[in-house]
């Protein structure tokens, strides 16, 4: 490209000069424009071909024996894995029960009563708790309760999850508390309603939706933990629902299948993975959905 | 008056409620602290600092050291954040500046979903399909054509640092673009238009006006994501191999990370200094990722409220 301005971009005064320099600025832009249209394209091809490939090779392999049958000795076809979806559940329920109250009331706290630095800290800590990696918490379970009962348990491997959905559930429903708006606090207050009498039966309601969506998502989350459940749940073939005895979990039996040295055991793996990510993936739409994600514009 | 004595005293129930389960969060955290601390201290006490130096994991002559498992961390996770970092960056630029206005957010959600798939199933996918893949596609063809370099040399394995550090790329991204999007959406708009009003073309704006009032804010979400990736557990212990290689310049190697050796280890663990060993890998993981979360968090509040981090 020469410098030479060219005379016809003068019928439009606005235009800019047809210099090297701007024909390089507009190289730029288009490659960068180009650049970040390849990195969305990657992020995206890989999530859709992984989905893909895990409905490719999961679903011959969805039966109603999946969903009611315990597993089979080492690679006999057939089996299920009616006692890891069982396990799940329990797992789940188990870290709701320690994980919710936990977590909520840590949220009303930053909400309602947290101030000062203090509460900052609190804050800070549940910030940082999010992103200690899961098995630390499995570490803890297995040490503080694993250890000294000898034996793993299905209890352990719900402290464990229970403790990951703590800040979860605290970040999201401070987060929702907050947007109540201080009119309705102030016209409950005015009515001579106590304190924890606003809180308990105006606020709260008014962010249900907002608390069960951080709810949900919490126990989304810990529904496809593997790390911690491995040296606290364990695992087990069998149907188990003494919470003082190992017992298995979708994710832990995915992990044992996948390494399996048998192919139906493999077949198995995609399958549970199949069940694990649409439980997942309905869990993340239905959230959406519900909070209006896909109309929202900024 | 009586009513209001009572009321008093519901609120003070209440409060002192809501108190007493906080600092029950509290106290597990510093709970789990202390637990990873007091039960590392035999090792602690018995190697010292050589337990970062050390090369053998050896329960037999009760010998343990992590230096192979430190690097296979380092590795991994620099290799994670070195090709994640522009296209999450990349990802969000696009997100908030190019992307048609009604494919917005469901591109966003898409590339949020990706955090949401389970750490095993990337391991089940990176084990049974990518090491694979690696071993006789992948591996080969890198060394052929970028041989001469020192990373490319060796066996093809499938199974190494690579295949970790790859899958390590598709773990972090949906952090690191989460964050730099939210972060870019609070460029004040004034600021790209006075850009824009200059004659400025778009990535002059997201160069000058956008990415140095971003800055801050992608920093701490890159570093969350790094944090992220040195803790990473299930997908790493399933595609790393497991096996200490010499430690050399090689992605083919095999090798392990702190969190795979507990996940490895805890098993066979028999008490005394194996034990010891095993919870100080774990003590590591803690300490690493909380430092690497502190400064991250730091940072991101300087950017100011940040919304919907805490997943």
């Amino acid at each position: 490209m020469s410098t030479v301005v060219e005379k016809q971009s003068a019928a439009n005064p606005f235009q800019a000069p047809r210099t090297a320099q701007n024909a390089r600025r507009k190289a730029s832009n288009i490659v960068i424009i180009f650049f970040s249209l390849l990195a969305t394209a990657f992020a995206v091809t890989v999530l859709l071909y992984l989905l893909l490939y895990v409905l490719r090779s999961g679903l011959p392999y969805i039966n109603v024996a999946l969903f009611t049958r315990i597993p089979t000795p080492n690679g006999e076809p057939g089996g299920g894995l009616a006692n890891s979806i069982q396990g799940s559940l329990i797992l789940v329920g188990l870290a709701s029960l320690f994980g919710i109250p936990l977590g909520l009331f840590t949220g009303i706290y930053l909400s309602e009563f947290g101030r000062g630095p203090i509460a900052t800290g609190v804050r800070f800590l549940v910030d940082v708790l999010t992103g200690i990696p899961t098995i630390i918490f499995g570490l803890f379970a297995w040490i503080f309760i694993v250890v000294p009962q000898q034996s793993f348990s299905g209890l352990a491997g719900g402290v464990a999850l229970g403790i990951i959905m703590i800040p979860i559930v605290a970040r999201t429903s401070e987060e929702v508390l907050r947007l109540v708006p201080k009119e309705l606090r102030e016209a409950s207050l005015a009515l001579g309603a106590t304190e924890s009498r606003t809180i308990l039966q105006v606020v709260i309601p008014a962010a249900r939706n907002g608390i069960i969506t951080g709810i949900v998502l919490a126990m989304a989350r810990v529904a496809g933990e593997t790390a911690p459940l491995l040296m606290t749940a364990f695992g087990s073939p069998f149907f188990n629902s003494d919470i003082t005895q190992p017992m298995d979990a979708l994710p832990l039996r995915i992990f044992n299948f996948a390494e399996s040295p048998y192919q139906a055991q493999i077949n198995q793996a995609y399958a549970g993975s199949l069940v694990l990510i649409v439980l997942i993936l309905l869990t993340s739409f239905a959230i959406r959905w519900a909070t209006g994600g896909f109309k929202q514009q900024r | 008056m009586l009513g209001g004595g009572s009321r008093r005293l519901s609120d003070t129930l209440f409060r002192g409620f809501t108190l007493l389960l906080v600092l029950f969060v509290l106290v597990i955290i510093a709970g789990v602290t202390w637990v990873l601390v007091s039960n590392s201290l035999p090792t602690i006490r018995q190697f010292g600092w050589s337990f970062l130096s050390n090369r053998a994991f050896d329960p037999i002559h009760n010998v343990f050291g992590v230096a192979p498992a430190i690097f296979g961390t380092l590795v991994t996770s620099a290799f994670a954040i070195f090709f994640a970092v522009p296209i999450g960056v990349g990802t969000a630029i696009f997100l908030v500046d190019f992307c048609p206005r009604p494919l917005r957010m469901p591109l966003a959600f898409i590339v949020e979903l990706l955090a949401a798939v389970p750490s095993v199933i990337y391991g089940l996918f990176g084990f049974l399909v990518l090491a694979p893949w690696l071993q006789t596609v992948g591996q080969p063809w890198l060394q052929k054509y970028l041989g001469f370099l020192p990373f490319f040399q060796g066996q093809f394995h499938g199974l190494g640092l690579l295949a970790a550090g790859m899958i390590l790329v598709i773990m972090v991204l949906p952090l690191i673009t989460s964050v730099s999007r939210e972060v870019i959406l609070t460029t004040p708009t004034a600021q790209r238009e006075a850009l824009l009003a200059l004659g400025a073309t778009r990535w002059e704006v997201i160069r000058h006006a956008v990415l140095p009032y971003a800055r801050i804010g992608i920093t701490g979400g890159v570093i969350l994501a790094l944090g992220r990736a040195l803790g990473e557990t299930m997908a790493v212990t399933m595609v790393i191999g497991n096996q200490a290689s010499p430690i050399g310049p090689s992605l083919f190697n095999t090798g392990y990370t702190l969190s795979s050796v507990i996940a490895n280890q805890f098993g066979e663990a028999t008490p005394g200094l194996f034990f010891s060993a095993v919870i100080e890998a774990g003590l590591l993981v803690f300490m690493i990722t909380l430092i690497t979360n502190i400064i991250a968090r730091i940072l991101i509040y300087r950017m100011g409220r940040v919304g919907g981090l805490a997943a």
